[in-house]
């Protein structure tokens, strides 16, 4: 049994390091795209960014003053219980929301849409958001918090078959420059791209895409690692760098997740995880340990899976 | 590998002088000194549409308005705790900016991504007032560090956290890139210029969808089918 208090505290400390820790993958990508980079004003951006990681932790300061919005990714092993159940489990996710805003400080961005109800604590009518999944094996739960930010980083279009490959190029370019212009979106950004699915599926594919694989992490079907090689490489290649400067750095990385859709069309989303491509994740497990770690690991084989059965484990793949 | 070169750094006033800003180019890098205010559409909609009386005397006070809504706190006593700093889009505020210029006097508007060469010129140029846009954009902490005491909030009952009027003391607070000058040159503008003479190389190979959206452009005759 998994204790609620530990859940708690652990997501109060994963809200703080989301906040203020910029993953190691993250800041390992950018300096390479530092190393490159010859635009002059997009070469000072990328510095002072650099600069801001490092004072972000040695202040323990949030690195950017919008702090996002702050979402939960909880993923569970077939074994895992959770005192007090889900709801315990909802609640305190909620509180610990509302504490890290105070205590970080972050800055308190929800708000009702029509009426600009603001709590001051990142809470409200579905908010936090709160996704689940779950693994064949295991008796801990992973808590990933993701605090995206950028209104002007995520789009939607319904293409066709005979869109084709050409045509997904065409709405990753239209979006990049879009969200490109005058650095809106705060590239170079993690892009994540969502294919197939329905729309809202689609949508939530792209968002995981962007949010919860790591720099350097590829599709486990070759032929879509491929695109994202390609895909990234057409990023950096359209001339525009951090702010909308003149450069050459766009994209850190460029992953793509697909779901089956309609055999008519081809759904596809676009997401920039920003200059603060902040996430964090813990591992619970039943004995009381916890783990920190920058890597949700969330697509995993299970996550991925295309059959009716999942016969990976032995003891299933005997009964099969 | 060759590095890029460095471009110029300066120190201003949050009270500059006509002079102080004549001799800034677009694309240098700035840091100021002195009190700075937030302000954004809350703000704009209480001064200019419910005509309020300003909180504070302005320009005296400062001359710098900052378009941003701190990561803060206050507590029951009023103590504010700042973390980051970050400026969100001004481009939103194009159509109080004019009144607001002419009302407060202020002479740098600080923010996210600049607003058109069209606004630079027909309310900041006749105001004596340049954009300062901050970088990255997310050189919160950065910022963070450069503010130096958070004086006053007004309107935090009425607006919230988020669109209060925050008054805070600089030192040194940067960077900032000048992006607009006294003539009303845009530097994004002129970059994003550049970036666009590119672009046909790079949709080469790739080709518009089969489905077009209705409401991209103004002509409600549009086939959407192609
Ligand atoms: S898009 Fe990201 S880096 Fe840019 S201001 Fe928003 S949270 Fe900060």
């Amino acid at each position: 049994m998994i204790s609620i208090d530990a859940i708690q505290k652990t997501a109060e400390t994963l809200m703080e390091k989301a906040a203020i820790e910029i993953p190691e993958d993250y800041l390992d990508g950018l300096k390479a795209a530092a190393d490159v980079e010859d635009g002059d004003l997009s070469s000072f951006v990328l510095q002072a960014m650099l600069e801001n990681y490092e004072a972000a932790k040695q202040d323990r300061r949030a690195m950017c003053g919008d702090t996002g919005c702050p979402r939960w990714y909880v993923k569970m092993g077939n074994e895992a219980r959770i005192e007090g159940g889900p709801i315990a489990l909802e609640t305190v996710l909620r509180r610990a929301t509302a504490n890290a805003t105070r205590n970080v400080p972050l800055r308190p961005n929800r708000v009702h849409p029509l009426w600009r109800t603001d709590h001051d604590n990142n809470v409200g009518i579905g908010a936090p958001e709160i996704e689940y999944a779950f693994e064949p094996e295991g008796d801990w739960i992973d808590l990933v918090t993701v605090h995206k930010g950028g209104l002007f980083g995520t789009d939607y279009r319904m293409l066709f078959p005979s869109d084709g490959i050409a045509g997904i190029k065409r709405f990753y370019l239209d979006s990049l420059v879009a969200f490109g212009k005058r650095g809106l979106a705060c590239q170079p950004a993690i892009i994540g791209i969502g294919l197939g699915g329905s729309k809202d599926a689609c949508m939530v594919l792209g968002k995981r895409a962007a949010c919860l694989r790591t720099v350097g992490n590829r599709n486990s079907d070759p032929r879509i690692a491929e695109m994202e090689r390609e895909f990234k490489e057409l990023g950096n290649s359209i001339g525009m760098g951090a702010m909308g400067f003149v450069g050459k750095s766009m994209v850190i990385d460029c992953h793509i997740e697909v779901g089956y859709c309609h055999t008519g069309g081809m759904q596809m989303s676009v997401h920039a995880f920003c200059l603060s491509s902040r996430r964090a994740v813990a591992r619970i497990h039943g004995d009381g340990r916890v783990e920190y770690r920058t890597d949700p690991n969330w697509f995993t084989d299970y996550q991925r899976r295309e059959t009716v059965e999942w016969n990976v484990l032995p003891s299933l793949s005997k009964s099969a | 590998m060759e590095r890029a070169s460095k471009p110029k750094q300066i120190r201003l006033s949050t009270k500059p002088t006509r002079e102080d800003l004549a001799a800034l180019k677009i694309g240098d890098i700035v840091y100021l000194d002195g009190l700075i205010y937030t302000g954004r559409e809350g703000v704009y909609m209480r001064v200019l549409e419910g005509k309020e009386p300003l909180p504070l005397s302005l320009p005296e006070e400062s001359a710098a308005n900052f378009h941003c809504s701190p990561a803060a706190t206050v507590d029951q006593d009023g103590n504010i705790t700042m973390g980051a700093v970050t400026a969100t889009a001004s481009f939103r505020f194009s159509k109080w900016i004019g009144d607001w210029l002419r009302i407060s006097g202020a002479m740098l508007i600080i923010g996210k991504g600049g607003m058109t060469s069209h606004d630079y010129k027909e309310h900041f140029v006749p105001n004596g007032a340049i954009y300062l846009t901050t970088v990255g954009y997310g050189t919160g902490a950065l910022l963070g560090r450069g503010i130096k005491r958070a004086r006053d909030i007004y309107w935090r009952k009425e607006l919230g956290l988020a669109q209060a009027m925050w008054l805070i003391g600089a030192e040194n607070m940067g960077p900032f890139i000048v992006e607009s000058d006294l003539e009303g040159n845009s530097l994004f503008e002129r970059e994003n210029a550049k970036v666009s003479a590119n672009l046909e190389r790079v949709y080469a190979g790739t080709k518009p969808a089969v489905l077009k959206r209705f409401g991209e452009t103004d002509d409600r005759s549009d086939e959407l089918i192609s």
